[in-house]
């Protein structure tokens, strides 16, 4: 019975695998709530929606040439990818998608939006790129107690928001913050309960950079939202939000950074930007200017030397390095360390604003969250209903055997699941299609052993020997129509587009786990069933 | 244990004929109809834009039709969508996806616009659109028949290569016979191309040669087990031996479709159809087309030497 312990093993593992594809994770993601942009942890089944089940909208973008012809296609794309990517936020959805689709086009899926209007004016918007100084006379700090003060009087700092679990949880946080572990470059945080922009806003690693908890930047950004407090702003300078979070100590944050108002140079004056690799300097990015931009960006870093100058695109910081001499034409930024990935970042970003790509929408599609929760009902109706057709057939019609088929088929969804979580695939409308179609593919595979059990039986053998036989007979047959329609599903994959690949991918899927349902696991329950006999068998229910 | 069609004896290849129905009801119009009328296409291949609205009562289609017309957005077709308060309106002449290309002004939303000024502001719910450039239809179209050729030709090479080439005309005429009664199918009902109607194709095609591979397999079998038996019985005996599995097969199949048909809502519904039709028709030519033909072809292209009758090409060559 060795090998029948072999077989339980194989089984047990694919199992806690399947259950370990399966167990809900926490994922990160980022999503607007109340208006604003929040990263939030939360924990679910990665298994995810599309669109189609969901509601929401997709678009596909591609390089216009009918201006003028664009010279590297593939750095266009690349360019448009960063600067969607980095607008996306706006939009406020939780797992948007912007990916490359072949050579020249990008696609662009946002769940739970249907507003088409202001998401095509979004994403084909040009990039605007600028360079800024960050401010470093404390301006923020000096500030704060007025800007406190003002919020105080207009009630914004206590009448926040709709829940106030949520500013409980923010207070700690930014008290954890004020120990003053970290560079400080102000003593803002001294009087913690005197108001919101003390109490919520902390300097951060560079001058006139500061870090807000990711739970407090809905606060901070209706502060900043209001007319009395914006005025109050000191003047000649603007505050402008980071690009991504930063990570310190379990906790995310978002950097805030003041800003002097004055561009020193614009996108427009920027020709273009490279990465490069120095043995002696590691990563960096070196970039050039064109005549113009070469002789005021001499004056203006000459004035500089010292400060940090924030690089802005579209309005958000995405890094602000440190000025090291008077640059003209050429600069170089450098990175340090041998990861060359953020210079390539990087410089993208400046390529980006310094080379808008003309972008036509050629496909949009939306889809309402009504149609969405429709199409989910109809789905599982009709799954259900399947399943219990094929389980009534199956029973009614082998019995015994036919039962274990049917715990068989539990199996098979289970595999069929974990593989689908395993690739992060989406689940479609095509692809509930799809897996109804692969449990017919399964289903096939035990009339094929079953058939052949009876014929097997039929001819006087054991029944240990017919269930053998069986299986090996029908081999050949199962695994030609499994291969012939995963040829078929393939080429669905290849050359299909969205719903059709949903399809192709459950389909896949499903005969990957019908294989190893039908033909290992059935299989194993038959030897545990006869292991559990005394003496061999003589009849067999099927 | 109770079984159905068990040790069934019939002489299905002498009924070789019934074949000559299928091939006259389905096969010949889709060779003669298809290139003359072509099909409804669905704007993914067009280009064009389509909007589902819901009303909240049923409206006149005559009058939306007149509403946007007036608006001068020309020929929009309009139709009601499962229930009647539910309409689909496209608009997929020249004219209008040119339109749609140059990406001024979206259709979608000056439709939108003309029956809001209509209906009134709250007068109805977008339920969903769809905008497509004219050149992405082309490269769908074009990305289609490649596929369902491609798919035509991996099969033929792993059948050639699993069985022999006789087996593999057989099975991809067979196949090419549902490819084409289904092909009629979605015209005699008129049912729209897309692309999940493609990917039913597809899946007809999977499940037609699906259904074909086990029959031969047990032709191919009984072959190895019985070289003096004249190819004719063996053929018959093999689909008279497998015909419980294709019946149950194809009748589980056919259930889980109905459920789709009936339960599945508006967008698989069609799928659902022309795959219940599919296996309808891949069952028949299984048996009917795919395994008479393997006889005819060796009566053409007899082998060479009787010794070995069963194994793959290179061997009997050799």
């Amino acid at each position: 019975m060795n090998s029948l312990k072999a077989r339980l093993l194989v089984i047990a593992a694919m199992v806690i695998a399947s259950a370990w594809a399966l167990f809900p994770r926490t994922v990160e993601d980022r999503f607007q709530r109340d208006g604003v942009m929040v990263d939030t942890t939360y924990t679910r089944i990665p298994l995810k929606y599309g669109l189609d089940l969901r509601g929401g909208m997709h678009l596909a973008l591609e390089i216009d040439e009918s201006q003028q012809q664009v010279a590297d296609v593939n750095d266009a794309l690349e360019r448009a990818l960063r600067v969607i990517r980095s607008r996306i936020d706006e939009f406020g959805v939780a797992e948007p998608i912007v990916q490359r689709v072949g050579d020249r086009r990008i696609e662009v899926e946002l769940p739970g939006i249907d507003d088409r209007e202001r998401a095509i004016a979004v994403v084909q918007r040009s990039a605007y790129l600028r360079f800024q100084i960050t401010d470093r006379t404390q301006a923020l700090e000096r500030v704060a107690p007025r800007l406190d003060q003002i919020a105080k009087a207009r009630g914004l700092d206590v009448a926040t928001g709709t829940s106030t679990g949520d500013s409980a949880q923010s207070s700690t946080l930014g008290g954890i913050f004020q120990t003053p572990t970290d560079s400080a470059a102000g003593d803002s945080a001294t009087a913690p309960s005197d108001g919101p922009f003390r109490r919520y806003i902390a300097p951060g690693s560079l001058p006139g950079q500061y870090y807000v908890a990711q739970a407090d930047v809905r606060r901070i950004e209706r502060l900043l939202a209001d007319s009395a407090i914006r005025n109050a702003l000191p003047p000649g300078k603007v505050v402008r939000w980071g690009a991504d979070s930063v990570s310190i100590s379990t906790q995310w944050y978002r950097p805030l950074y003041v800003l002097d108002n004055r561009d020193i140079i614009t996108g427009e004056y920027l020709v273009d930007a490279k990465p490069e690799q120095d043995p002696m300097e590691g990563a960096k990015v070196t970039f050039q200017l064109n005549n113009e931009g070469g002789r005021r960006f001499r004056n203006e870093t000459g004035r500089n030397i010292g400060n940090n100058m924030a690089i802005v695109l579209d309005d958000k910081v995405m890094s602000a390095p440190v000025i090291q001499g008077a640059i003209g034409t050429r600069g170089q930024i450098t990175m340090g360390g041998r990861d060359i990935q953020p210079a390539q970042d990087l410089a993208l970003v400046l390529r980006a604003g310094a080379l808008p790509v003309p972008l036509t929408v050629v496909e949009t599609r939306t889809i309402g969250a009504s149609l969405g929760a429709d199409a989910i009902q109809a789905g599982i109706y009709s799954g259900i209903a399947a399943v219990l057709i094929v389980i009534v057939i199956m029973v009614g019609y082998y019995r015994f055997s036919g039962f274990l088929a049917v715990v068989g088929l539990f199996f098979y969804t289970m595999i069929t699941l974990a593989i689908l979580a395993t690739f992060d695939a989406t689940l479609t409308l095509p692809g509930i299609a799809g897996f109804v179609l692969s449990i017919g593919m399964a289903v096939d595979a035990n009339f094929l052993v079953f058939e052949r059990i009876r014929e097997e039986l039929d001819g006087g053998k054991s029944i240990r020997m017919a269930i053998d036989e069986g299986f090996d007979h029908a081999w050949s047959a199962i695994v030609d129509t499994h291969v012939t329609t995963a040829l078929t599903a393939a080429i669905l994959y290849q050359f299909g587009d969205g719903p059709v690949r949903g399809f192709a991918v459950t389909l896949l899927a499903g005969i990957i786990a019908s294989l190893a349902s039908a033909i290992f696991f059935v299989r194993t329950l038959y030897y545990v069933w006869l292991s559990q006999k005394k003496q061999a068998p003589t009849t067999l229910s099927i | 244990m109770f079984r159905i069609l068990h040790n069934t004896s019939f002489d299905f290849v002498r009924q070789w004929r019934l074949a000559l129905i299928t091939v006259v009801v389905f096969v010949v119009p889709a060779i003669v109809l298809i290139p003359i009328s072509g099909f409804n296409y669905s704007i993914e291949f067009t280009g064009g834009t389509e909007l589902r609205l819901l009303f909240p009562q049923a409206p006149d289609v005559a009058d939306v039709r007149a509403s946007i017309a007036d608006a001068g957005l020309g020929e929009a077709e309009i139709t009601t969508f499962g229930s009647p308060n539910e309409i689909r309106i496209r608009a997929q002449d020249k004219a209008q996806v040119e339109q749609q290309a140059s990406g001024a002004t979206n259709v979608a939303d000056q439709i939108e616009t003309a029956l809001r000024a209509r209906y009134g502001a709250e007068g109805f719910t977008r339920l969903g659109s769809e905008a497509i450039g004219p050149r992405v239809g082309e490269e769908l179209r074009r990305n289609a028949i490649i596929a369902t050729l491609i798919a035509f030709g991996l099969t033929l090479i792993y059948i050639s290569w699993r069985f022999e080439w006789r087996f593999a005309v057989a099975a991809i005429l067979g196949t090419l016979h549902d490819t084409l009664a289904t092909m009629v199918f979605i015209k005699y009902l008129n049912i729209e191309i897309s692309l999940f109607v493609v990917g039913g194709i597809l899946t007809v095609i999977g499940y037609s040669m699906n259904d074909t591979v086990v029959v031969f397999d047990r032709i191919r079998e009984n072959l190895r087990l019985n070289r003096k038996k004249p190819l004719r019985d063996t053929i018959n005996a093999s689909v008279n031996e497998t015909l419980p599995r294709t019946i149950m097969t194809g009748t589980t199949t056919l259930g889980a479709l109905i459920a789709m048909i009936f339960l599945g809502g508006e967008v698989i519904r069609p799928f659902a159809l022309i795959l219940t039709f599919g296996i309808v028709v891949g069952t028949f030519s299984s048996i009917w087309v795919a395994a008479p033909l393997v006889l005819w072809i060796e009566r053409k292209y007899p082998r060479e030497t009787d010794a070995t009758p069963h194994s793959r090409v290179p061997a009997t060559r050799a």
